[in-house]
């Protein structure tokens, strides 16, 4: 703040005032240093836990020796990570399947609740009818509704039409996400009318300007939409637990769970109350997790603003 | 110059013409007209809006009235058309409303416990994040230097998976020596302690089953570490919008840092501080995930995905929890669910109307 040091009476007053502004500033980035590294804790304990062998790992846990945390004597690698992939007959867990699952059901669903919502969110912000605001209040009313009551009858909803265990109930019961067609109103409504006519008489019809031009337009605002359900399908544990943690319906050995539900119940536990797999678990989520990052660090621009705009997580 | 824009001027005037003309005999030429292409590119979101969220509040407001639910009774699974035959007489179903679903639930412990649980978690959980996170807004706010790279990392664990971060937790605050909490317990020249798991550690058999105040912290830890990210980002972006102007004139009549912070900074954040404090209630109440994923180890034969600590799984069972296990575990107890469900909409509904009233005198918009 040197442009103020001409207002300082004397020297001393100056240095005070530095003295506090310096004092001020050590704390403050102490402070954010502190909770940073609260903040990365837990992801420095996953990245290093995830290539200490379960073994080392266990032996640690056991002494609390550092010996078994050295980098001599085989003590890391990627013995968990292959254990994590293992599909042999013994293993309980099937990682690659939940991949498969989690793939089909994130490429479903997205693709669904974004036409949905293009389609929604165009005759929102472009058309008139009847009842237009009356079913925009609705639409806004049910917002405010907590998930909890929907799921409640959604679920004996699946099991009435035979929808257990299948990927139907995971994507298409969240088919229409509420917040995505407020989203591209929105971006819809800020394109100016005069594109709207200009393409009237070019004689493009309504959906033809839907695709030739607002949606190229509003891409970017798509793009949001595309990473945020797509991580919301990476993400979701409660739905498919509740709908699908069997098998398929034509092939019962195969597993129906997503990563999260498959994370969650992999490696039982013996009775002693201790797992000698701890760090397999860790590798099991370090790999949920990696996808994350990657597509946290490439879209970091489009979630950031997404999510300031909505605050829904998944 | 003049000329020029004479010509453009009624270029204009004819463009407009033409695109008139046009637009008259296009809208000949449209057989569907304008509501009807509304209508149409609607269906599908309306098709999935009615059937799996208008059509399941109804249904489950209705469940919560229904005496004796039975699911088994396949025609009666859905409390609508419970509720349609009983308008009509002609229900053989021996199938009544009333408040027998309340009864039961209000009289179930369990359900109690989870009420009283999320009450305590909700307590201590909303407030302690909030003023967190609005300190770390400040603080990044009043700083240029690696301003950005701090803000990465708060933001952080927003993408991650709340199961697996969850279960990074479990380990961090693992019940043997090597956990990363315990071995910072022993540098302190303290005993390993016995966070999370409903059994001690085999050879550390004088830590005991861990206590309900250890299960606690590590799930107000999580919910801090889980909760702020989003918090900080809203009032990061409310901060931005704040005049410079304010904080030059106050620093000009010498006041403290802390004072500008009381009497501009805070006042002038308060639509944001609203916002974050009633969704912050909103979905601390419906806190469920976030209470499981700590708990790792043996679950004594409940599902894991309804673990929630001690002998029985119920020691922090949270509201939502306890609306799904009960649904999970037997379909007959639909009823009683969606009374729980209800029970939750109303506590929700009283406290955020109480925030809005009391809000009214202290924010600034």
């Amino acid at each position: 703040m040197a442009e103020h040091a001409q207002y300082f009476a004397d020297d001393k007053a100056r240095r005070v005032y530095l003295a506090k502004k310096i004092l001020s500033r050590v704390f403050v980035y102490l402070f954010l240093t502190i909770f940073a590294l609260f903040m990365l804790a837990p992801f420095v304990m996953m990245v290093a836990g995830s290539f200490i062998n379960y073994e080392s790992f266990h032996e640690f846990s056991i002494s609390a020796d550092f010996e078994y945390l050295g980098f001599a004597g085989g003590n890391w690698g990627f013995e968990n990570y292959k254990q994590v992939f293992d599909v042999s007959s013994g293993s309980s867990v099937n990682f690659p399947v939940y991949f498969l699952n989690t793939f089909i059901v994130a490429i479903g669903s997205t693709t669904v609740t974004v036409v949905t919502a293009v389609l929604a969110g165009f005759a929102f912000a472009r058309l008139e009818f009847k009842g237009k605001d009356a079913l925009f209040a609705l639409l806004l009313a049910t917002m405010m509704i907590p998930g909890e009551m929907m799921v409640i009858t959604n679920v004996m909803t699946v099991a009435q039409i035979g929808w257990e265990n299948t990927f139907a109930a995971l994507i298409l019961v969240h088919g229409v996400s509420v917040f995505y067609v407020f989203y591209l109103r929105q971006t819809f409504s800020q394109i100016p009318n005069e594109l709207y006519l200009a393409a009237k008489v070019d004689g493009v019809g309504d959906l033809g300007y839907l695709l030739k031009v607002m949606v190229p337009i509003a891409m970017p605002t798509i793009t949001t939409i595309i990473i945020l359900s797509m991580m919301g399908a990476w993400n979701s544990y409660v739905w498919p637990n509740l709908v699908a943690s069997e098998g398929w319906k034509l092939n019962p050995e195969h597993s129906m769970k997503l990563v999260s539900n498959g994370l969650r119940d992999a490696f039982a536990i013996n009775d002693s109350g201790a797992t000698n797999k701890e760090a397999v678990k860790i590798a099991g989520s370090m790999v949920i997790s990696a996808p994350l990052f990657i597509v946290f660090i490439a879209f970091r621009k489009y979630i950031m603003r997404g999510v300031s705009r909505s605050g829904i997580k998944g | 110059m003049v000329a020029n824009e004479m010509i453009l001027k009624g270029n204009e005037v004819n463009h407009e013409k033409a695109l008139k003309s046009k637009l008259i005999s296009k809208r000949r030429r449209i057989q569907l007209p304008q509501w009807g292409v509304a209508w149409l590119v609607l269906l599908p979101a309306l098709i999935f809006l009615t059937l799996f969220m208008m059509y399941p509040i109804v249904n489950t407001f209705l469940s919560a009235f229904v005496q004796n639910y039975n699911y088994t009774d396949s025609a009666g699974s859905f409390a609508i058309g419970q509720f349609l035959a009983g308008v009509k007489g002609g229900n053989d179903m021996d199938m009544a409303f009333g408040l027998s679903n309340f009864k039961m639930a209000l009289q179930d412990e369990t359900f109690l416990r989870s009420i009283g649980n999320t009450a305590i978690l909700v307590i201590i959980e909303v407030p302690l994040t909030i003023i967190v996170s609005l300190l770390i807004a400040t603080f990044l706010n009043s700083i240029k230097v690696l301003k950005g790279f701090y803000q990465t990392i708060f933001f952080l664990p927003y993408v991650t998976n709340t199961i697996a971060l969850g279960l990074v937790f479990n380990i961090v605050f693992s019940n043997s020596k090597g956990g990363l909490i315990n071995i910072l317990m022993a540098k302190m020249g303290k005993d390993p302690i016995n966070w999370l798991s409903a059994k001690a550690y085999p050879g550390l058999e004088f830590q005991g089953p861990a206590t309900r105040f250890h299960q606690g912290v590590v799930i107000v830890l999580y919910s801090l570490w889980n909760g702020i990210a989003f918090k900080i980002l809203v009032f990061m972006s409310g901060l931005a919008t704040i005049d410079s102007q304010y904080y030059n004139a106050a620093k000009i009549d010498g006041a403290s840092n802390f004072t500008i912070w009381r009497r501009i900074t805070l006042p002038l954040l308060s639509p944001q501080i609203l916002y974050i404090t009633i969704t912050s209630f909103i979905g601390a109440f419906k806190m469920y995930t976030g209470v499981m994923a700590v708990y790792s180890g043996t679950t004594n034969g409940v599902k894991t995905a309804y673990y929630f600590g001690g002998d029985y799984g119920t020691e922090w069972i949270p509201v939502v929890g306890w609306i799904y296990k009960t649904l999970d575990y037997s379909k007959d107890k639909t009823g009683i669910a969606s009374a729980a469900s209800l029970i939750l909409l109303a506590i929700i509904m009283v406290i955020t109307a109480v925030q809005f009233a009391v809000s009214k005198k202290r924010v600034h918009y």
